[in-house]
């Protein structure tokens, strides 16, 4: 069974982005929640670099996925202090403690 | 076939990020889905963009989790999710069916302009204001990371001051 490469890299992608829809869906500690943004942004990045692949236009699609991985990583700095600091306060990483914080 | 066997073993590293139970563990399958992930940039072509997924996002962000992961603590308590699993996995699957259906009919119907230009003329040029952004999400990242050492310094202080005191 021969695959065209783009069409493996596109199942990656869905995969990828299926993988993190559902940690999203189904978890609810905060530093999970981080991992699930990071696979899904994989795929988005993915995406742009394969989009630039198939146009011929490959600087674009890595530009883009530049600017993809600066917002991947500021997420992922957030996330986590955000994490810390529930856990500081509330003694948890349960995401419904998040609503102790406006009291 | 190898990029059959990176999609497996991509597959396999994300399912195990996200079933684990222990965060530290989870943080190791995320660095190592994001090394497959830039092999398969550099194969696609994508040379600079595969350097810096692997320095940034299986170097940077890893330290990062670990870092916060010992702030914090592993917090292994099995909490019931929010949304049933069958319900989530039919939701996901519908999703990505609409995606790979807008895909499909999209492609061939945006023109594209011939012209080859250089990645720094690109990121210089047209798409200036994604610099723009990327200064300003600096920032914020800056401001996250005095976040996460917000709590650290008076804690330590605070113990301190009692040592001081016992003495």
């Amino acid at each position: 069974m021969n695959l065209p490469v783009p069409l493996i890299v596109l199942i990656i992608i869905l995969c990828l982005a299926g993988t993190g829809l559902y940690c999203l869906l189904i978890t609810r500690n905060l530093i999970k929640v981080v991992v699930a943004l990071q696979l899904i942004i994989k795929g988005a990045m993915l995406a742009f670099v394969l989009a630039g692949n198939l146009t011929g236009q490959i600087n674009t699609g890595q530009t883009l996925a530049l600017t993809v991985i600066v917002a991947d990583t500021i997420v992922a700095v957030i996330g986590l202090a955000l994490a810390v600091q529930v856990r500081l306060r509330t003694g948890s990483l349960d995401l419904k403690s998040l609503s102790k914080l406006k009291r | 076939m190898v990029y059959v066997l990176l999609g497996i073993g991509i597959l396999v590293c994300a399912v195990l990020a996200v079933v684990s139970k222990r965060l530290l563990i989870s943080a190791i399958w995320l660095a190592l889905t994001s090394a497959l992930v830039s092999i398969i940039l550099y194969l696609l072509g994508a040379h600079h963009i595969a350097v810096i997924e692997l320095s940034v996002g299986a170097g940077l962000v890893t330290v990062l989790f670990v870092f916060a992961i010992n702030i914090a603590g592993e917090d292994i308590t099995a909490l019931k999710s929010i949304v049933p699993k069958p319900i989530a996995l039919a939701l996901i699957i519908g999703a990505l069916a609409l995606l790979v259906f807008l895909v499909l009919r999209a492609v061939g119907v945006i023109p594209l302009p011939n012209a080859f230009v250089t990645q720094s003329e690109i990121l210089w040029q047209p798409r200036y204001l994604d610099l723009l952004l990327q200064i300003a999400l600096i920032f914020a990242g800056v401001l996250g990371v005095l976040g996460l050492l917000a709590d650290s310094k008076p804690v330590q202080k605070a113990e301190v001051e009692e040592e001081e005191e016992d003495l």
